[in-house]
């Protein structure tokens, strides 16, 4: 292992100087700044490379209306609320899921599956499916609606926050940033769609878009690879992760997503309204929709005082560079959602980050 | 084995009349047979061979009660015993209490009561004393316990913060995270193909052997070169060796490549997200050694059932500004090792 990252070094070091200037490399995979960060990838790339960590973290993503809509429905009496455990701390108005009074209708689930079979357990309540995620979740999602409405389950409803990586990506260098050279593209998201739904970014951008797995090893390879085709003026999509990874992707899960959902703009937390990024439940499945049972309505907006966590996501600022970080932002008490996922940038920074004297820079 | 017409708790055999004292007399003293304990007094009279003693406590609540490689009345004993052993002491005598909720089914309390009988003798323990409470349904979740112990501290061992300096190397006696992992998967019902298990052992053999050497020549400066121990559960070994440079002012190196980490473990913490050095152990301990005596400890934990995979995982060094822990990773990077959160497990102690 050690040779093939040596070699990936080695090849990143000459690109870098042949290039002469900063490359900056964007990972749009929280799992990918988790990896980065734990296992002090940084430290061994030159410095004139930048990774930035993109809007790759599910619950980082989410805006606060998402959040505040969440929290309102924990006060319903009859609702339980059935979410993945990071969401459980994110702050919004009046608290979190952790911290409010009704605590009690929060459960803590691992899988859709998990979320449907709690409505099967409590018929007397409502529950709503907290679903947040990319693509990867998403046809997760849609076989719990499947089973529901096949099982003929009336109280299991789904407030859907699933969003699309490709339109965040558009929206990133049309509108938001400039300055990023390439991307590491998700493992896991890719597997689902397959790497060739980046050429369009490839193509429209001439950025290149590498998918990696999750080993150091290979986001190292992943990396090299981008620093080859930027220092040699190309532009590809390419997959590293050829044994997980396929051109066309998952079609049974493609099919999945499209049978249940359909694109609709949607809200991102530092990105705004993005046109066609998020997934919302067809009109065939609204009986199901908890934004159309619960009468719910999303405002975009609404950050919380002083908390960048957008920019932070965007790749406009490192997470020390927010004047909240580290000092009334902590993994104890946090004020974003970049702070509280394990994914998030600001939690990975603050955990596994550099030494004091490189984090203050 | 004790007859009884009962098949579950009821509130009566925690309300001191005659439920509880058949419930002592039948379930509790014939497991427990020691002279102390006998005499059923309002406490347990204790002639110690000296009166230099540690003495602990905790409360264990773990969810669920049974699990691979162990069971709450294992880990209620092992989990005192290990805080007395690290603290340079050699266990004599437990306490043992038992709050529990009515309605418990009798079977699993004789389980857990024969577990904590079994651990208690092959620790070489005495539960002397105890209590039993009854709560109402739902007041509690089946059973909690605490277990307070009481060691006599090994002569001439004096283990603390103050002891460590710079240049000391830390040994860690075996693979880390595989309790909490085992608890975690076994919670949240993940079923592995593996051998996923708990590491939950009583500790004080092998530390008594580290800080008490057999009085050889050679050996003499085996238990004289260690300078502190703890044993890493909540918060794992991130927790331990961030506790130990917040305490010294002094910074850690330790080198992920020599930390032992059992495939099945790692397998899962990838799998969830964790990070396996802040997953709770509940057989192991971290030994900060002086650097001239760290392969002679090292040999001994090799040579004890409970020290096989032992290893030297790093040492104590100068801190530049702040105290920090810092991991060389395999890839060779860098990394920081920061205190956890610690709500990533629940209940799992």
């Amino acid at each position: 292992m050690l040779e093939r990252i040596y070699k990936a070094q080695h090849s990143i070091d000459a690109a870098c100087e042949r290039l002469g200037r900063q490359i900056n490399i964007m990972e749009v995979c929280g799992t990918h700044t988790v990896t980065i960060f734990r296992n002090g990838i940084k430290s061994i790339l030159p410095r004139k490379m930048k990774l930035l960590s993109g809007p790759g973290c599910p619950v980082c993503v989410t805006d606060q209306s998402y959040i505040d809509a969440v929290l309102e429905l924990a006060d319903h009496d009859d609702c339980l609320i059935a979410t993945y455990g990071d969401m459980v701390r994110v702050p919004g108005k009046g608290g979190s899921l952790e911290t409010k009074r009704t605590t009690a209708n929060v459960r803590v689930v691992l899988s859709s599956e998990d979320a449907l079979q709690l409505a099967k357990d409590n018929p007397q309540k409502n529950v709503v499916f907290v679903a947040v995620g990319f693509e990867t979740t998403a046809p997760a999602t849609a076989v719990a609606v499947k089973e529901a409405a096949e099982q003929g389950i009336n109280n299991f409803f789904v407030l859907s926050g699933h969003k699309l990586v490709v339109p965040a990506m558009r929206a990133l260098l049309s509108q938001i940033n400039h300055n990023i050279d390439g991307f590491l593209c998700p493992g896991h998201v890719s597997a689902i769609i397959g790497y060739g739904a980046f050429a369009e970014i490839v193509e429209d951008f001439a950025r290149p878009c590498v998918v990696a797995g999750f080993e150091p090893v290979q986001i190292i390879e992943g990396l090299a690879e981008i620093c080859q085709q930027i220092s040699s003026g190309e532009a590809k999509v390419k997959s590293v992760y050829a044994a997980v990874v396929t051109e066309q992707g998952n079609i049974a899960a493609q099919k999945m997503i499209a049978e249940f959902f359909q694109p609709a703009d949607g809200c991102w937390r530092g990105l705004g309204k993005i046109g066609k990024s998020t997934l919302k439940l067809k009109d065939k499945y609204s009986r199901f929709d908890a934004f159309k049972q619960f009468a719910i309505t999303e405002t975009p907006g609404g950050d919380t005082t002083g908390c960048r966590c957008g920019e932070v996501l965007c790749g406009l600022i490192d997470p020390p560079q927010c004047r909240l970080f580290q000092r009334d932002c902590t993994p104890q008490t946090p004020v974003g959602p970049c702070m509280v996922s394990s994914e998030g940038a600001c939690a990975a920074w603050f955990k596994y980050g550099q030494q004091r004297d490189e984090r203050c820079q | 084995m004790p007859v009884t017409k009962y098949d579950r708790i009821l509130l009566a055999h925690g309300g001191g009349g005659q439920l509880t004292d058949e419930l002592i007399r039948q379930h509790i003293l014939p497991r427990f047979k020691n002279d102390v304990l006998a005499q059923l007094g309002d406490s347990a009279k204790l002639n110690l061979a000296s009166n230099s003693i540690c003495f602990t406590t905790d409360s264990y609540v773990v969810k669920p009660l049974f699990f691979s490689g162990g069971d709450i009345g294992k880990l209620a004993v092992c989990g005192t015993i290990n805080d007395l052993a690290v603290a340079g002491s050699r266990p004599v005598a437990l306490a043992l209490s038992l709050i529990i909720e009515e309605g418990f089914e009798f079977d699993l309390l004789e389980k857990i009561l024969a577990s904590v009988a079994e651990q208690a003798r092959q620790n070489k323990v005495d539960v002397v004393t105890g209590d039993i409470k009854t709560v109402e349904a739902g007041a509690a979740d089946q059973i909690f316990i605490n277990t307070a112990g009481i060691g006599i501290r090994l002569p001439g061992v004096d283990l603390g913060f103050d002891k460590i300096a710079v240049g000391d190397k830390i040994i860690i006696n075996g693979t880390i995270g595989d309790h909490g992992m085992t608890i975690i998967c076994q919670r949240e019902d993940i079923k592995f193909q593996s051998n996923l298990k708990s590491d939950c052992a009583g500790l004080a053999d092998l530390t008594c052997q580290l800080l008490a050497p057999v009085s050889s020549v050679e050996d003499r400066n085996v238990g004289s070169g260690i300078k502190f121990m703890r044993d890493p559960t909540r918060g794992g070994l991130a927790a331990t060796l961030n506790e130990i440079v917040k305490a010294t002012g002094l910074s850690i190196e330790i080198s992920q490549a020599d930390i032992p980490v059992a495939p099945a473990a790692q397998a899962a913490a990838d799998m969830l997200g964790f990070d396996v050095l802040n997953i709770a152990n509940e057989g192991k301990f971290v030994a900060i050694v002086s650097p001239e005596s760290a392969d002679k400890c090292l040999n001994v934990c090799k040579n004890h059932q409970l020290g096989k995979k032992a290893k030297i995982i790093g040492q104590v060094c100068q801190s530049r500004d702040l105290p920090t822990v810092e991991m060389l990773t395999k890839i060779g990077g860098r990394r920081i090792v920061q205190m956890p959160y610690g709500r990533e497990l629940p209940r799992i102690c």
